[in-house]
């Protein structure tokens, strides 16, 4: 006869406030085999722990039922509980009767009904239960970050510095992200390339960092400890080993007409170029959709001037193949296109510009030497309107619902760098809220108005209508004197919103993380496990996870390399023992199953079974591997004949547990 | 019966049905409205008075409603789908409503042109029956 333990927790009065346990309590004990059932205030407390190990002791109890919260919570801490007294983890069950009962139901009786009924359900599921036990894998000390922006370098100088190896892979010619655009940081508008580039040269320079730019990810497949990844090495055209990033290639390539990325098409680059002066590698890249010796077969001007003879015309992608144990999503984040704000002159006017493009500007390494001047007219601006939220909070279908969180500080800082050099410039910024909390942002923010006396006017940009000769008339709203606008400034800088990078979605079907609307990969627990993935093994740093400057992006960096630390600290791993099973006497081998499994787990494989009837013949069957199975359950519902069957999770239970509920 | 601010600024929220409580006061509708320069009253106030204020009086008295060309801009523009535009016209609405015993008396439709077009009448019901 089975002996199972039934433990109701109160969760102080988060279940007991709306559910009456010890009814619950009496309720359970008239269940068969229920052999003893009780009720505590915190069952996950030392004491609440004492109360379950003495009860298996003096009762002999051989399973046990927790009514308590989400599983989420505290499965570990019952399994764990239930391993010291010598119980197989894997007998016991949870019932959550506060989320999914206490916490959503306002009345005490139908609650108490509701969690009676879970209790049930887990009772008649636990009976079906069978001891399990976890698998080993090996770990692979090795680490891969994608993207190597500032949250990329930092988390692999962490990782590295512990002593393990990692690799960067970059999809830009140079590493160093957005940051190596910027031209001064807030709060203490020190100079980002200064800070940046020692991080980056310390990057290339490690002895455990491998630093793959131009590159894509090809594909991943494997699982946590030991991921399988094959790396597209795009071909440079320049061969990296003989290069000595003189650039008198980048000078004299005479296919100029292609907008500079780094530049925000504030100026032209080469067909050949390499993106900055301190681009780390500093070997140039040809573009091969802008280089007319590609297009058109003439020209070959690199390979002429190039006193190295590392022009290579001929070369191709490499594909690297590499074990990882864990990967780091950094990956970042772009501006969002304008095209659905065409009332505010984007694109129609040159003296309307984005953010990033004032950077450029106001850089002393930019296009202008850091002259700050209208683009359209060549001119220094007398008046400049910044207009924050382009795009951001906007739940009209046309932008981002979310605040992007480090323009209104950036507003700031581009009002300030503007006063500082140009005292007779004008700078008014339109806002809807001013949003600066942050360790000395509201300070640095208020510096704006009463050092420098920059404008602010609650209120927003309508129209920006622009004549011939590129003069600008700015439509606009001043809220709290309840006037309508009409400005002629000569620059206008739109703040506008950001969003993850391109291939964000893509990185995440290939690597099985999750998403959310707005592409932003989705953490393991918004609280408690900011810097990891759902999926085992994958950690976020960064802006690819939600808007954050510069200070955040480093210490979650820093975050997300402890995690991979720990997990490469690890010589084992233990695999969850609730895999797929197939039943090989009734498999068909149709191998729908296959098709279904997300993670590539399943494959046919021909092999002698002892068939229903006793005898012995050479067929097909499907074979889960375990260390690839996630147990998502997949294949259990596809299969036909019903062979496929998830431990822990069997049909036989889930159908006791429907049984017990109707 | 005495009408108090508050049922007031509930049956203009209803004659409008554009949902007010998703404004965040930006200032875009005031900003993109051509006719903002020739009104007392901006548009994003409307919305205002509805969501927090409650002083129906202002926006009742108010000149903007008959400068308004509905033209839409202000709704269009607005990051929250929230349409002043609706609330300018639940505005003129509720003046015309209060004229009095202007009802347009169905029995009277015979008199009509024949080439009326029916959503004229249709609108015509509405705004002259309450
Ligand atoms: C105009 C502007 C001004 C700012 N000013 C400041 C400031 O003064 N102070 C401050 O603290 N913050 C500032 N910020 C915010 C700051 O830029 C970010 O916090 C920071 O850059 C985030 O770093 P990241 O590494 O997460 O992202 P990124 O800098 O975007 O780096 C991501 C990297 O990943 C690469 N990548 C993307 N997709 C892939 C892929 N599929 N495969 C391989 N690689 C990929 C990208 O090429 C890039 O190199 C500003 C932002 C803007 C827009
Ligand atoms: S000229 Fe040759 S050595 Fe110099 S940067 Fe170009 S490819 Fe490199
Ligand atoms: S940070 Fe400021 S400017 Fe940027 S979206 Fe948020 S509120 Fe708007
Ligand atoms: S544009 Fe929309 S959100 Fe902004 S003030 Fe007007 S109604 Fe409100
Ligand atoms: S509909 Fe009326 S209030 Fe709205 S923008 Fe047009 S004129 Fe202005």
């Amino acid at each position: 006869m089975q002996k199972i333990g039934v433990f109701v927790c109160w969760c102080g009065s988060n279940i007991a406030g709306t559910v009456d346990v010890a009814a619950v309590v009496e309720a359970v004990k008239k269940i068969p085999d229920v052999a003893y059932a009780v009720d505590y205030k915190y069952m996950c407390s030392e004491e609440g722990q004492k109360i379950i190990k003495d009860a298996v002791e003096e009762y002999g109890l051989d399973r046990i039922v927790v009514c308590s919260c989400s599983p989420r919570m505290h499965e570990a801490t019952f399994r764990k509980c239930a391993e010291s007294i010598g119980i197989n983890p894997y007998m016991v069950e949870i019932a959550n009767i506060r989320e999914q009962c206490s916490w959503v139901l306002k009345d005490v009786k139908v609650a108490t009904e509701k969690a009676i009924q879970l209790a049930k359900a887990a009772i008649a599921k636990v009976r079906f239960n069978n001891p399990l036990h976890p698998g080993q894998s090996q770990v692979v000390k090795r680490a891969l970050v994608i993207g190597g922006g500032i949250a990329g370098i930092q988390t692999a100088l962490d990782i590295a510095d512990a002593g393990y190896k990692v690799d960067i892979l970059e999809k830009e010619p140079t590493i160093g992200g957005k940051m190596a655009q910027i031209d001064k940081t807030f709060p203490t508008l020190d100079c980002s390339a200064c800070i940046l580039t020692p991080k980056m040269v310390d990057a290339a320079c490690h002895e455990n960092i491998t630093i793959h730019t131009y590159s894509d990810l090809e594909a991943v497949s494997g699982y946590v400890g030991n991921f399988d990844v094959t790396i597209r090495k795009k071909a440079r055209s320049v061969k990296a080993d003989i290069c000595s990033g003189c650039g008198i290639c980048t000078e004299k390539c005479p296919a100029r007409k292609t907008p500079s990325e780094f530049d925000e098409g504030l100026r032209n680059r080469g067909a050949i170029y390499i993106p900055f002066a301190q681009a780390i590698p500093k070997v140039p890249v040809i573009d091969r959709e802008a280089c007319l010796k590609f297009k058109t077969g003439k020209c070959g001007v690199c390979s002429i001037v190039c006193p190295n003879g590392a022009i290579d015309y001929t070369q191709e992608d490499e594909l690297i193949t590499e074990k990882y144990g864990a990967i780091v999503l950094a990956t970042g984040f772009e501006l969002i296109d304008l095209e659905n704000y065409g009332n505010l002159g984007y694109g129609r006017s040159k003296n309307v510009i984005t953010s990033m493009q004032l950077e450029r500007l106001t850089n002393a390494a930019g296009p202008t030497e850091g002259h700050l001047v209208c683009p359209a007219s060549g001119k220094e601006p007398k008046s400049v309107v910044i207009v924050s939220c382009v795009g951001s909070r906007d739940t009209s279908g046309r932008g981002k619902t979310y605040c992007s969180k480090v323009c209104c500080m950036y507003n700031a800082k581009h009002a300030m760098y503007i006063r500082e050099k140009y005292p007779n410039v004008d700078v008014t910024v339109f806002y809807i809220d001013v949003r600066t909390p942050g360790k000395g942002f509201d300070e640095f923010q208020r510096r704006a108005v009463e050092e420098y006396g920059v404008h602010y006017v609650r209120g927003q940009v309508g129209k920006i209508m622009s004549d011939k000769e590129g003069n600008l008339t700015v439509f606009a709203s001043d809220l709290n004197s309840g006037r309508h606008l009409m400005l002629n400034p000569d620059l206008v800088v739109l703040a506008c919103a950001v969003k993850p990078a391109k291939d964000a979605r893509k990185l995440a079907s290939m690597l099985t993380a999750s998403i959310d609307t707005n592409d932003f990969y989705v953490e393991a627990h918004p609280k408690l496990r900011p810097v990891e993935s759902p999926t085992a093994g994958i950690f976020l740093s960064g802006m690819c996870q939600g808007p954050k400057d510069i200070p955040e992006t480093v210490s979650q960096a820093g975050a997300a390399a402890a995690k991979v630390i720990g997990l490469l600290a690890k010589d084992k791993l233990m695999t969850n023992p609730c895999t797929a099973k197939c039943n090989e006497q009734i498999c068909s081998g149709c191998l729908t199953c296959t098709n279904v499994c997300p993670y590539g787990a399943i494959s046919g494989v021909e092999k002698e079974v002892v068939t229903l009837n006793g005898t012995r013949e050479k067929r097909v069957v499907a074979v889960v591997n375990e260390a690839l199975c996630q147990g998502c359950g997949a294949c259990t519902v596809a299969c036909p004949s019903a062979s496929m069957d998830l431990q822990g999770f069997t049909n036989k239970q889930i159908l006791a547990e429907v049984d017990a509920l109707c | 019966m005495v009408i108090n601010n508050k049922e007031r600024a509930e049956m203009l929220r209803q004659l409008a049905g554009t949902n007010v409580s998703l404004c965040i006061q930006c200032g875009r509708c005031s900003a993109n409205c051509p006719v903002a320069w020739k009104m007392d009253v901006l548009p994003h106030r409307f919305v205002y008075e509805l969501l927090n204020g409650g002083n129906v009086d202002v926006l009742l008295e108010a000149k903007s409603p008959w400068k308004c060309l509905s033209c839409f801009s202000c709704a269009e523009r607005c990051p929250k789908g929230v349409s002043p535009a609706a609330i300018m016209e639940a505005v003129r609405l509720t003046h015309i409503r209060a004229q009095g015993n202007n009802k347009l008396n169905p029995a009277d439709l015979e008199n009509y042109d024949d080439k009326m077009p029916q959503q004229a009448i249709v609108a015509a019901f509405r705004k002259f029956n309450k």
